[in-house]
């Protein structure tokens, strides 16, 4: 008895310890918000820790409660795939800007046709994820894809069935191409599938169901896509193309926007560029303007300066795509106004 | 003082009882403060849950517990999907596991060889310690593809155009739905109860049995006659029990239901649970009707594993009462 109560007593010490040793440790940054580029932050954070001895802490708990954090101030910035608007980011004090790119990629499962061997046009898409066209031989399918034997299999839709960055970008994009889907199935982090789709869990949940149901037709991060070696659609884009998706078409895509906007965040949806992949998106990054902690003020730029510049190939081997040289030249300038 | 005593005595001896007596009220008060802990969570949990789930009751009323619409982009929010959904599967999961931990139970305290008894219960007991993520994951990638393969297209062959109960086998054989979700429930709350009913099979005196063996009776009339009777409360509870876990269960629901905030009278149809969808949209939840929502589908499960227990609470009761034990 008496050994057993000594040791629960070192153990308890122990904890105690080891919570009041990190605690002291920690006079680091600490982020939180999207999931969608956790991997590319918690990578940075490593690597500029090795580099230059300090700390950043991120943690990926969705977009919408990162920034519920940042206003409440319990974080030191916040990381949102659905940028805020100028009068938000005004009213808050907040400044916004980009910190990595992304692309929705369309993947499906049709045995017998390869990754690209099926095309579709923006319209056609919105129409299958809305639930109109619900057969692979649909004629509207058919007439993209002339020469080819579509069968007749059941299209089955899969979608994520958590609130997503991903499924804002996505259904953003088909809203924009078809009216009936914006009624019917509506644009945001949730929205109202129609009667053939399964949800998944996070986007393996999605590639799972996907590569598991003959039919299948869904939608996944292109880091993902690559990840789990899945069949592309080729989609046409606003030129005209039709683009198999990969980070040089993303990056095409960010060459050609404009991000002299407020709050640097220009659509990236269907753009004209002619290799231009049409659901480009970017996830954000929000700092306070001001703050009274000016040192961590700078640690923050210090640490997304150093991330921009030397953590681009880090970012590119995850499956994102970094900002053009000449956007960051951009972010530098916007972080100035972080003090 | 008028009592004769030894000198001294007494006092010690009253001195002692007082001390006793303060540590069994001292006893008596830490272990009540430490059960009044339990109804402090309970309440707090259930006005916390009423508190940010009013504006949602405001907003719909009870018409909340029938509306079938689950609709964030036009903020309009109903619990009868949900509701469906949780019932069906976790009733599905009871009417597969029930049989199957009865036999189980029976097998290890009626039949099975010494020597594999051991091994046997702490199996089933293993399988009642894997995590409910475990579960989910196994069920996507390994019982989803295979059920969809072999299982659900015969099911449909056979039982497709039988009258009444046809329509539940239709749809296209995706794997997931409501039927995997029941059957990956039935395994996880198997553990559970046939553990439960294996224990109480072991506290029927051996007299009893014996005595029945003895007149000629069969295993099977043992069971039924002896041992059924003489368990009855206990086997509802272990029942109970599964339920309880089978109503609550996430994770694994999650990976297997197919999350379609929607009722298709198909079990081969996707559909959702209260846990499940209070697991995929809680993150990214939209500040005001639809987080209220959420919080009104956590009261509901609350009300429903509430009625649970009062249902099992009156059953117990009631067989005690006709056994008059």
């Amino acid at each position: 008895m008496r050994i057993r109560s000594k040791l629960i007593l070192g153990a308890l010490a122990a904890t105690l310890g080891l919570a009041f040793s990190v605690g002291a440790l920690a006079a680091d940054i600490t982020g939180a918000g999207a999931t969608f580029p956790y991997a590319v932050y918690t990578k940075w954070a490593e690597a500029y820790q090795r580099a230059t001895g300090n700390k950043v802490n991120y943690q990926g708990i969705g977009s919408s409660g990162g920034v519920k954090q940042i206003r409440a101030r319990t974080v030191d910035f916040a990381g949102s795939d659905a940028p805020l608007g100028e009068a938000e980011l005004g009213a808050a004090g907040l400044v916004q800007f980009p910190a990595v790119m992304g692309g929705v990629t369309i993947v499906y499962n049709l045995p017998g046709f390869k990754s690209g061997e099926i095309r579709l046009d923006g319209a056609t898409a919105a129409a299958i994820f809305g639930g109109k066209i619900y057969k692979w031989n649909d004629p509207a399918i058919a007439r993209l894809n002339p020469g080819k034997t579509l069968p007749n299999t059941a299209i089955t839709i899969s979608h994520r069935s958590d609130g997503s960055g991903t499924t804002f970008v996505f259904t953003n994009y088909l809203a924009k191409q078809s009216a009936a889907f914006k009624r019917d199935v509506g644009a945001g982090n949730t929205v109202n599938w129609p009667m053939n789709a399964v949800g998944g869990k996070g986007n393996p949940g999605v590639a799972a169901n996907v590569q598991k149901i003959k039919g299948a037709i869904g939608y996944v991060d292109i880091a993902d896509a690559m990840k789990n070696n899945m069949s592309f659609v080729a989609l046409k884009n606003k030129a005209g193309n039709y683009i198999v998706p990969n980070q040089a078409a993303i990056a095409d895509t960010a060459a050609g926007a404009n991000f002299k906007v407020s709050g640097m965040a220009p659509d990236l949806l269907d753009q004209s560029h002619k290799n231009a992949w049409p659901i480009t998106s970017a996830t954000y990054i929000l700092v306070y303007e001001k703050s009274a902690n000016a040192t961590k003020q700078k640690d923050i730029v210090n640490f997304f300066t150093w991330s921009l510049n030397k953590g681009q190939k880090m970012a590119e081997e995850l499956g994102f795509v970094p900002l053009p040289s000449s956007v960051v030249k951009m972010v530098e300038a916007e972080m100035k106004r972080i003090k | 003082m008028s009592e004769p005593s030894a000198p001294g005595g007494t006092d010690l001896h009253a001195r002692q009882i007082v001390k006793f007596r303060m540590q069994d009220r001292f006893f008596h008060y830490t272990t009540q403060l430490f059960a009044l802990v339990v109804l402090v969570a309970l309440v707090g949990i259930l006005v916390s849950l009423a508190i940010d789930a009013w504006p949602s009751l405001k907003a719909f009323g009870p018409s909340f517990l029938w509306t079938n619409v689950w609709s964030v982009p036009d903020g309009e929010f109903g619990a009868l999907a949900a509701i469906y959904g949780t019932v069906v599967t976790s009733v599905l999961a009871l009417v597969i596991a029930v049989p199957i931990s009865f036999g189980i139970a029976l097998f290890l305290t009626e039949t099975c060889p010494l020597w594999l008894r051991r091994p046997l219960g702490t199996a089933v007991e293993l399988l009642a310690g894997i995590p409910s993520i475990v579960y989910g994951i196994w069920g996507l990638f390994v019982f989803a593809p295979i059920f969809a393969e072999y299982v659900q297209p015969p099911l449909q062959d056979w039982l497709g155009d039988v009258p009444l109960i046809g329509s539940w086998f239709s749809g296209p054989p995706i794997g997931i739905g409501i039927l995997a979700a029941s059957l990956v429930l039935s395994m996880m709350v198997v553990p559970f109860i046939a553990s439960v009913m294996r224990d109480v099979f072991e506290t029927v005196p051996h007299v009893l049995k014996e005595s029945a063996y003895g007149l000629g009776c069969t295993t099977w009339e043992v069971m039924r006659n002896i041992v059924l009777p003489y368990t009855r409360v206990g086997v509802i509870g272990g029942i109970m029990l599964g339920l309880g876990r089978a109503l609550g269960e996430t994770m694994a629901v999650t990976f297997v239901i197919g999350n379609a905030n929607r009722i298709i009278p198909s079990l081969f149809a996707p559909g959702t649970s209260i846990a499940s969808t209070l697991a995929n949209e809680f993150g990214e939840a939209d500040p005001g009707l639809h987080i209220a929502s959420l919080f009104a589908l956590g009261l509901v499960l609350f009300v429903i594993t509430f009625i649970v227990l009062a249902i099992s609470r009156w059953l117990i009761s009631r067989s005690m009462g006709s056994e008059g034990l």
